[in-house]
């Protein structure tokens, strides 16, 4: 009996660090780029294959943007990291030095090979009438979006609304505080990431209208039913661009510079692109961007840099403890 | 049944006083209770069980079938197990050791002992997950050690495995430590006197009176550190087809709209249940029995 134990621990213990043996990359991600990510890995993989004739294989691990970047800087072993905007990537700079300062110089387009905005997702019919983000600081209109202090989907989400309420007439930053204020007062309930708002969205039928990203929205209407949902676009989004980098220790570490690096620059390639735009992220290849035009509404857009001086600004004055995101929000009133 | 023959014979009449009064109550009282224990049973128990089965199996045997033997759920039905493989031999050595010293014995810091023990059920588990990463993390005490010797114990198997031994830390110390302080240290200590040695009275003497108790404590155990999730999410790091253990491919699954494959391998977790379920309340009676002969 003894033996037989023993015997199984062996084998289970050598199945469990073959799993590790073969070449592989660990791309720690964000939410909603699940099957983004899935479609890539795939074609990457062959083209590696045709490439070099060696064999890849690319892991993934999903979750809120800033979980996962204090994930890979407690020592998860990413290789890459493809996460929802820059912030989160500059931590791992700042807490763990695992990548240099001027990471994001290191691609082209802000090592951002593919953009997204934030839309609203509505019920079929939008019983609430919802067009715009004036709608949705209306009495009784009940508003899904997650924790803007997890969740980076939410500070792009927050930020789109104060951005809107700032780009009026007569907007000030008081005014802008004002509106995003009356905004999360309509919110019932702070999921800690996007796939999880969606879900409490389209699955558990809570709310009136979604703020999402727009691959996000997409997928929901595409997966689960064009009769149940539609999208809004708003007159006025911001322009999202989540970041891709390698993370220079780690593949220093296990020796996969090159095939990181090539699974990065790859994303901006013909094939990458047409899979970024096919799982409804807006390419930035010109190119197949107006291939695919039709799918992505013009609307306006701003940055980040432009209204709110860069991501460190913004995350300090709104999202850091104390910020104004704490100063507005007060669950249960 | 002893003690109601007992008071039967001091007291004539107050069983039967007893029995009548129980039973007396109007029919739509027992009615009404009964109805009421039921309908709160299914409700919060039958039913999800229910929806959790007919959602797994809303497309069929094929998809159910296939969900189940997908790579992803298949490594994380590997890892859950080798989980176990590690948490429950480690925890039933633990818990027949630490039960046997407080229970056997009288020495300064007993019950500071007992309720270190304790600790892992007044923890949440999320704090049982970070309290790891603090430890083994890149930013954490021995991270930069770890790494620089490429040892691997966080967001890998190791850390998870340290994640659920936490976690079910108690099960098997605290099912034992009162059974072996029932029983007292009479059996023991006449069995050295009759020339047994240490180990010979342990596995002759002490072992044989509370084999039922273990096997209770190392079902929940077992249970526990197959079905953990918060502990082992923190230290997992999530990575699909490595570190995700069966818990947390239900999420993954769910959280990908994948709901078919999300109850089926949760229906694993179910079945897992109702199966120690089943080895519990066995066990527990056979328990009573021992316990009966033995008194």
């Amino acid at each position: 009996m003894y033996r037989i134990i023993v015997l199984l621990l062996v084998v289970t213990l050598f199945h469990v660090s073959q799993g590790f043996a073969a070449t592989e990359l660990l791309n720690v991600s964000y939410d909603p780029t699940r099957e983004l990510y899935q479609e890539y890995n795939k074609a990457f993989t062959r083209y590696w294959k045709q490439k070099s004739g060696q064999d890849v294989t690319v892991k993934q691990s999903h979750g809120g943007s800033g979980k996962q970047a204090r994930a890979v800087i407690d020592g998860l072993d990413a290789d890459v990291v493809t996460l929802a905007l820059a912030y989160d990537v500059d931590e791992i700079h700042n807490k763990a030095k695992l990548i240099p300062k001027e990471w994001q110089k290191r691609l082209p387009k802000n090592s951002s090979p593919y953009s997204s905005t934030i839309v609203f997702l509505v019920r079929k019919g939008n019983p609430k009438q919802i067009r715009d983000w004036n709608d949705l600081v209306r009495p009784g209109v009940s508003v899904i979006t997650p924790n803007p202090k997890t969740s980076g989907g939410a500070r792009w989400n927050y930020l789109a609304a104060w951005a809107y309420a700032l780009k009026q007439k007569g907007g000030s930053e008081a005014s802008a505080r004002e509106f995003v204020g009356k905004l999360f007062r309509n919110v019932p309930v702070l999921d800690s990431g996007a796939r999880g708002s969606t879900t409490t969205f389209v699955q558990r039928g809570q709310g009136d209208v979604l703020i999402a990203w727009e691959n996000e929205a997409f997928l929901a209407v595409n997966e689960l039913g064009r009769d149940r949902f539609e999208i809004v676009v708003p007159s006025l989004s911001i322009l999202a661009e989540p970041p891709v980098t390698l993370v220079d220790k780690v593949v220093d570490r296990k020796g996969t510079r090159v095939v990181a690096q090539e699974y990065l620059k790859y994303l901006y390639s013909q094939e990458g692109q047409e899979i970024a735009a096919r799982n409804y992220y807006r390419p930035s290849d010109r190119k197949v961007a107006g291939k695919y035009a039709k799918l992505f509404p013009k609307l306006k857009l701003v940055t980040v840099d432009q209204t709110f001086g860069g991501w460190t600004r913004a995350q300090k004055t709104h999202f850091a403890d104390g910020g104004t995101f704490d100063q507005i929000y007060r669950p249960g009133r | 049944m002893r003690s109601n023959d007992m008071n039967r014979s001091r007291y004539p009449g107050a069983f039967s006083v007893q029995k009548a009064g129980a039973l007396a109550e109007p029919l739509a009282v027992r009615l009404l209770l009964v109805g009421c224990t039921l309908f709160f049973l299914s409700l919060f128990l039958l039913m999800p069980l229910g929806a959790l089965f007919s959602e797994a199996l809303s497309k069929g045997w094929q998809e159910y079938r296939a969900a189940l033997i997908e790579p992803d759920a298949l490594s994380a039905m590997r890892l859950t197990l080798v989980t176990a493989v590690f948490c429950v031999p480690f925890n039933l050595f633990f818990g027949i050791v630490a039960s046997w010293c407080t229970a056997k014995f009288t020495f300064p810091g007993k019950s500071l002992l007992v309720t270190l023990i304790d600790l892992p059920f007044s923890v949440s588990p999320v704090v049982s997950g970070l309290v790891y990463v603090l430890v083994f993390g890149l930013q954490g005490w021995l991270g930069p050690w770890l790494q620089a010797h490429d040892i691997k114990i966080i967001f890998a198997v190791p850390g998870i495995v340290l994640a659920t031994v936490f976690v079910t830390f108690p099960f098997v110390a605290r099912e034992l430590i009162p059974l072996m302080e029932a029983q007292g240290r009479e059996e023991e200590e006449a069995a050295l006197t009759l020339g047994a040695g240490g180990l010979q009275t342990f596995f002759r003497v002490t072992l044989p009176n509370v084999k039922w108790g273990l096997l209770y404590g190392v079902i929940l155990c077992n249970a526990r550190a197959m079905g953990e999730f918060g502990a082992v999410s923190v230290v997992s790091g999530h990575v699909r087809g490595a570190t995700n253990t069966v818990p947390l491919q239900v999420e993954i699954l769910y959280n990908e709209y994948n709901f078919v494959a999300a109850f089926a391998v949760a229906s694993l977790l179910a079945l897992l249940a109702l199966v120690s379920l089943a080895l519990k309340t066995f066990t527990e009676w056979k328990l009573r029995q021992f316990q009966k002969g033995g008194a």
